[in-house]
């Protein structure tokens, strides 16, 4: 059955179903059964323009950027930042000075928090995030809360995994510093309605942080429109490699801010006395960088500047609906996070088979979802189970991967229920 | 179906769904909790001793089904039997659960029952779910931790 053959009657057109062919990995049997990967929110694979390029810079143009005078140098540092220059593009910054390369969306998440939370906070301030955090989102301002005395408050969530907007606006007040929202919640899939959050922080002088780890592969994003203060993200959610990501940051706030560590790179002059940093992005860049990295990254901007995203849009919408309408078909099984505006990401349960035991099972059927509590622990106490069977789709999946879950899950209710 | 079949075998089905000594044991002289962070897993522990000898031994928590067949089948098994005996059978039990089969000293016809979660070896992700109610057992009966991670 081939993945174009298997969706007759979706509406998807030939321009996303052709993108399957892009990823190498996807064209794997896994337990004697084509792979069915449902796990792209975990990590996506990636299409072989990525690798390609990747390969190519390791081959013939890795040297240390920025600094050598000799020709690979100089091809490295080109190379490193186009990369710089076509995330800029891709999120709409109005410069590429304003792109920090970090680890991910962890490191770009935690130098705001030390970086400008170190500066911002005091005594009797609050951060706000809320109850949908990724543990990312929520660790690193506990931390730095607990050394300025601030005080860290979550916006609750509703029953359908929504964010509560009354008790958001509620909570929001002229002690908050930082608003750190998740833009499309992992656990959740839930859109939160950034635009609004931004507004209404910058209504009492608050900083947005949106952690955009799971907006990206699914979306457009542009940082100016949304006039977020910083926008974060990984690599390797978005069609890119691990070990790689993005920390947006207006020009004003990053140069206001102290850098985040000291080393190489990111100074001006040195002496025992007294040491002058470099300049953005450079300032909070220290060290050597993961230069193929940030190539491979460069890349999957490249490969998702090709998307026509309305389609994609249309593409994803339809294989939630699918996906939700046969796993409805099964007894027992409760979705958790029902969200007007939600991404292709489905957390379920199914009736008290353990979420692990579901994951070990459809794996057999070749099908790769996450089980566990997604790094949200506060979500999974909100909706009182310990863990969740997640399934999250891509531009490459397709409704046969939805339709191989569905038997795995049968085998899983056979065997237990 | 045959994998399947192998990993959950009708024993652990079985004692997943009716868990034996499944519940709290008031009084006890030693009290564990275990907790797997990966997975979530958690259990608890309750053992009464008379001398070197485990008198009761019942447990409650949440888990998947390796998670909570291993407890049970290991309180059902521990039961009367003697801390000395309870260390030995934890060593054959983590061979059979970890070891590469090439070990000696394990007697699958002695593990008897406790042989239906040998089939978690071939799933490496899964063998902290069986020995998570094994350690929790070591710490209670050597009185040395009131809480065990797998992690």
């Amino acid at each position: 059955m081939s993945a174009i053959g298997s969706v007759a009657g979706s509406t998807r057109s030939a321009g996303i179903a052709a993108r399957r062919a892009d990823f190498p990995a996807l064209q794997q049997q896994v337990h004697g059964k084509p792979l069915a990967y449902l796990d792209s929110a975990a990590s996506a694979q990636r299409p072989q323009a990525v690798i390609d390029a990747m390969v190519a810079h390791e081959r013939r143009n890795h040297a240390n950027v920025h600094r050598g005078v000799h020709r690979l140098s100089q091809r490295s540092t080109d190379a490193y930042e186009g990369a710089r220059e076509k995330v800029r593009r891709y999120i709409n910054a109005s410069g590429s000075d304003e792109i920090i390369f970090t680890r991910g969306t962890t490191e770009s998440i935690n130098l705001v928090a030390s970086s400008f939370g170190g500066m911002r906070l005091g005594p009797g301030d609050e951060v706000l995030v809320t109850w949908m955090e990724h543990h990312s989102n929520i660790v690193p301002w506990q931390m730095i809360c607990e050394q300025t005395g601030a005080r860290l408050v979550a916006a609750p969530i509703t029953d359908i995994g929504e964010l509560d907007m009354e008790a958001f606006h509620r909570l929001l007040c002229d002690r908050t510093r930082v608003v750190a929202s998740v833009h499309v919640s992992n656990a959740l899939g839930t859109i939160n309605p950034v635009r609004e959050i931004i507004e209404a922080a910058h209504g009492v002088g608050a900083a947005v942080l949106l952690d955009g780890a799971q907006a990206t592969p699914h979306m457009r994003i542009d940082v100016q429109a949304l006039d977020c203060d910083f926008y974060a993200f990984s690599g390797h959610k978005a069609f890119g490699p691990t070990g790689i990501g993005v920390l947006y940051g207006k020009r004003a706030l990053l140069d206001a801010m102290p850098p985040y560590q000291g080393g190489g790179e990111m100074i001006r002059t040195v002496t025992f006395e007294k040491t002058t940093y470099n300049t953005l992005p450079c300032k909070y860049e220290a060290g050597t960088q993961n230069i193929t990295g940030a190539v491979g990254l460069g890349a999957a901007m490249d490969y998702l500047s090709g998307i026509d995203f309305a389609e994609l849009a249309r593409h994803e919408a339809d294989l939630l609906d699918y996906a939700t309408e046969r796993l409805m078909e099964l007894p027992g099984i409760r979705l958790i996070g029902t969200a007007a505006a939600k991404a292709s990401v489905i957390s379920f349960t199914l009736g008290d088979i353990h979420a692990h035991d579901l994951g070990t099972i459809v794996d057999m059927e070749g099908v790769a979802i996450r089980t566990g509590h997604h790094c949200a622990m506060p979500v999974m106490e909100r909706f009182g189970v310990p863990a969740t069977a997640r399934a999250s789709f891509a531009l490459y999946s397709d409704r046969s991967d939805v339709d191989q879950l569905v038997t795995g899950l049968n085998r899983a209710a056979e065997l237990f229920l | 179906m045959n994998d399947l079949q192998e990993l959950y075998r009708e024993v652990i089905l079985d004692h997943n769904r009716r868990p034996r000594n499944f519940g709290e044991l008031e009084n006890a002289d030693r009290v564990v909790e275990g907790v797997n962070p990966l997975c979530g897993d958690r259990m608890k522990l309750f053992v009464n001793l008379d001398g070197e000898l485990v008198r009761d031994i019942r447990f409650t928590g949440a888990g998947c089904a390796i998670s909570v067949a291993s407890s049970s089948l290991m309180t059902e098994r521990a039961k009367g039997n003697s801390v000395g005996e309870l260390r030995s059978l934890f060593d054959q039990v983590h061979e059979m659960l970890t070891g590469d089969g090439t070990g000696t000293g394990l007697d699958l016809e002695e593990m008897d029952k406790l042989a239906a979660l040998s089939g978690v070896r071939a799933y490496p992700t899964r063998v902290k779910c069986a020995t998570l109610a094994w350690h929790a057992l070591i710490g209670a009966i050597s009185g040395s931790q009131d809480r065990i991670s797998t992690e």
